[in-house]
């Protein structure tokens, strides 16, 4: 009679799937000299970045696509994309919201983030990006009176560029593996953040990333600089249309916290998934470091991945100030044909450095999860503590999950704890739960919220609800 | 209010229940007693609607309903509710916002809007004050590293929560000491209002001793054997099982 059946699958309702009917400028196809000179000239950029820029390209025709992920990777022709692409006419970014294409305003409303400030969130400053470009950034204006500098990257490189060539490819060398390297050559747009010394920045910070167009890679480029003595809590969101074509998102996201700062980031990841057969989706493999540099400084990693037909990134902490703290907390949900394979490394250079690793991964339906994770402590990491929990929970029986925790100790005093899990939602769970009146998907995302409580609570109060109603729906159709 | 007709359940492949007959009025309480392993458990689970518990045959009507069609979910809503002899853990799910959600799906079902959180909170320190439960086991996970007692408690805390019309208990005084198992049919009692209807399945007759029923049946071999009142019930637990 009432079999509980989770192997049945049903198309989820993909939410943000539509597309934002504007006329777009692109650049011609392919990767070549001409052009990253072509972007950099969009984006007004002064000679030096140009420079970096090729030089990244330089390296980057040496270099091989890394295959060692535990996912199926269709081959990327880097020659059929398009490595920028913006709303027509947008020459310059608009210089008040009044100057923005209502179509745009009008996309980030249907998206639940409204741009005006006086609709907007309270307490929450939005940067826009649109395929290449940043469309708006609210509450500019404020943050300025207490010298918080935010806003698209591409302003950064104009107005400070002393900070931006400080500290870009500080934490990410522009060497590092075939896709940052990429990026350092094709970036287009992402925000860039600098807290002065002893400010606790008053709002959180967020940027949301939309991808429009079709055919179109998007290679974010965000910078976090928190100075001494300072604090910021920043957010990212990411949605983009349902298309047949598999897109490449390739971002570098580096965090610089000095002397006593502390920087928390959380991702909020809801690109387009693929439909229930694996057709379509996005390919987010993206590279996030963030460098500890001064002492008792903190970062502090947290992500909700649910979308994206493959997701492939490690959010890692460099420890390199003395008393530094590194976190990783990470949800990440596969269904139906979705593969990820995401964690987090953990590299302890200074003494008395402390981090601490809790990931849950969720698989449904025939999708694969891995946990991949590296916790290394250095000669001169002394005194130094790990603390690594990797919980994952299998819904139905079609599904794949692999936990891959790798250590490297050569520092005799300091230590590591390491706990796994493996479970399946179980029917008495399903079955107590109906009893009292929830239907079977009810009872099943109220079991897989409890089970992701802890990352779950990580998340700025205003994104907390959100996130959560986000798991239930990313899980729909996987009970029958 | 129930009335199960000529019931043939099996488990995995195995029949359990063999033509079982019962009926229950409104506000009347009957208790189930029989030896371990004799399936009386079989008889709530299936009423509840257990996946893998099979109707062979037969049929059950409730509130005017055929209760076998339905989903475990859609019974509970009816008005139907299990106290499980193990009530089941959830761990991060806190037990104040399961039980605002298990309200809230039956006010849904009634067409009430969702519940405020100050007057869920009213309610919920009303109810948990009758039962002696401390406030502070609601910000605790569902029964997770809960006592046998406080388990217990939450179930009949449940029970006055969502307003049901027939409570089955299933072996509810196991693993409850002699003042956990008083203060928890207390509780119970206080729900019996004329109109909610009872069916108790125990093995001893040391709840029927709080909890009075109206009539006792003796279940052995996948059906009921003997019907009688209360007194029955001494019978069996001077005599045993055994004795006829």
């Amino acid at each position: 009679m009432n079999k509980i059946n989770k192997d049945n699958f049903k198309q989820d309702a993909y939410k943000y799937g539509f597309v934002t009917e504007i006329e777009d400028e692109k650049i011609p196809k392919g990767l070549n000299e001409d052009v990253i000179k072509l972007i950099s000239s969009k984006k007004n950029e002064p000679e030096w970045m140009l420079e970096w820029r090729l030089a990244a390209y330089e390296r980057l025709k040496s270099m091989e696509v890394p295959k060692w992920a535990r996912a199926n990777i269709a081959d990327i022709d880097f020659q059929d994309l398009y490595y920028y692409s913006s709303p027509k006419d947008f020459k310059d970014k608009p210089k008040s919201l009044e100057e923005v294409d209502p179509k745009l305003l009008e996309t980030y409303e249907k998206l639940g983030i409204p741009l005006k400030e006086q609709e907007a969130l309270a307490g929450v400053a939005v940067d826009a990006v649109f395929d290449s470009v940043s469309v708006a950034t609210t509450f500019k204006e404020k943050l300025n009176e207490i010298g918080v500098i935010f806003c698209p990257i591409s302003e950064a490189i104009q107005r400070h560029p002393d900070l931006v060539k400080k500290y870009i490819g500080s934490v990410i060398p522009v060497t590092d593996h075939f896709y940052a390297t990429l990026n350092s050559a094709v970036f287009s747009d992402g925000s860039f953040v600098y807290i002065p010394k002893n400010v606790k920045c008053p709002m959180e910070l967020s940027t949301y990333f939309r991808i429009n167009a079709s055919e179109t890679g998007q290679f974010e480029r965000t910078l976090i600089i928190a100075d001494e003595g300072s604090y910021v809590s920043y957010l990212e969101g990411c949605t983009a249309p349902m298309r047949d074509e598999n897109q490449l998102h390739a971002a570098n996201v580096e965090l610089v916290a000095l002397d006593n700062a502390e920087i928390k980031y959380s991702t909020v990841q809801n690109w387009y998934p693929g439909d229930e057969d694996g057709k379509g989706g996005i390919y987010n493999f993206v590279t996030k470091r963030g460098l500890c540099k001064g002492k008792n400084s903190k970062i502090s990693w947290t992500q909700i991945e649910t979308g994206s037909a493959i997701t492939w990134k490690y959010p890692s902490c460099i420890l390199r100030g003395d008393n530094s703290t590194g976190e990783f907390y990470s949800v990440a949900i596969t269904n139906n044909h979705q593969q990820a394979d995401t964690g987090t490394k953990m590299i302890h250079l200074g003494k008395n450095t402390k981090s601490r690793i809790v990931s849950k991964g969720i698989s449904a339906g025939k999708s694969s999860n891995t946990y991949r994770g590296l916790v290394n402590f250095h000669r001169k990491a002394e005194n130094s503590k790990n603390f690594t929990q990797c919980d994952s929970l299998l819904v139905g029986s079609s599904c794949k999950a692999n936990t891959i925790p790798l250590t490297e100790n050569n520092s005799n005093t300091s230590s590591l704890e390491h706990e796994a899990t493996t479970s399946k939602i179980s029917d008495d769970q399903l079955f107590y739960c109906m009893q009292r009146g929830l239907d079977a998907e009810e009872a099943q995302s109220l079991i897989v919220n409890g089970f992701c409580k802890e990352v779950l609570q990580q998340l700025p109060m205003e994104f907390a609800v959100e996130a959560q109603k986000l798991v239930s729906i990313s899980l729909e159709g996987s009970v029958g | 209010m129930l009335e199960i007709k000529n019931l043939d359940v099996s488990v995995e492949d195995k029949q359990i229940i063999k033509n079982l007959n019962l009926k229950i009025g409104p506000g009347e309480v009957h208790a189930i007693m029989g030896p371990n392993g004799s399936g009386k458990s079989t008889i709530a689970h299936t009423l509840a609607g257990k996946p893998n518990y099979l109707v062979e045959a037969g049929n059950v009507d409730f509130k005017n309903e055929d209760l076998i069609a339905k989903d475990p979910y859609e019974r509970s809503l009816l008005g139907l509710f299990l106290a499980f002899q193990y009530p089941i853990e959830l761990p991060g799910v806190t037990n104040a916002s399961y039980l605002k959600q298990i309200l809230n799906a039956h006010r849904k079902s009634r067409g009430e809007n969702p519940i405020d959180a100050g007057e869920f909170l009213k309610i919920l320190k009303e109810k948990s004050r009758n039962l002696n439960i401390p406030m502070e086991m609601h910000s605790r996970f569902v029964n997770a590293g809960f006592s046998g007692g406080e388990k217990k408690k939450n179930e009949v805390l449940q029970m006055d929560l969502l307003d049901p019309s027939l409570i089955i208990m299933d072996e509810t005084d196991s693993g409850l000491d002699v003042d956990a198992l008083k203060s928890t049919s207390e509780a119970v009692n206080k729900l019996r209002d004329g109109k909610r209807s009872f069916l108790i399945i125990t093995h001893y007759l040391r709840l029927l001793e709080y909890i009075e029923p109206d009539y006792v049946h003796v279940f052995g071999d996948g059906s009921i054997i003997e019907s009688g009142d209360k007194s029955l019930a001494s019978r069996i637990d001077n005599e045993g099982y055994e004795v006829k």
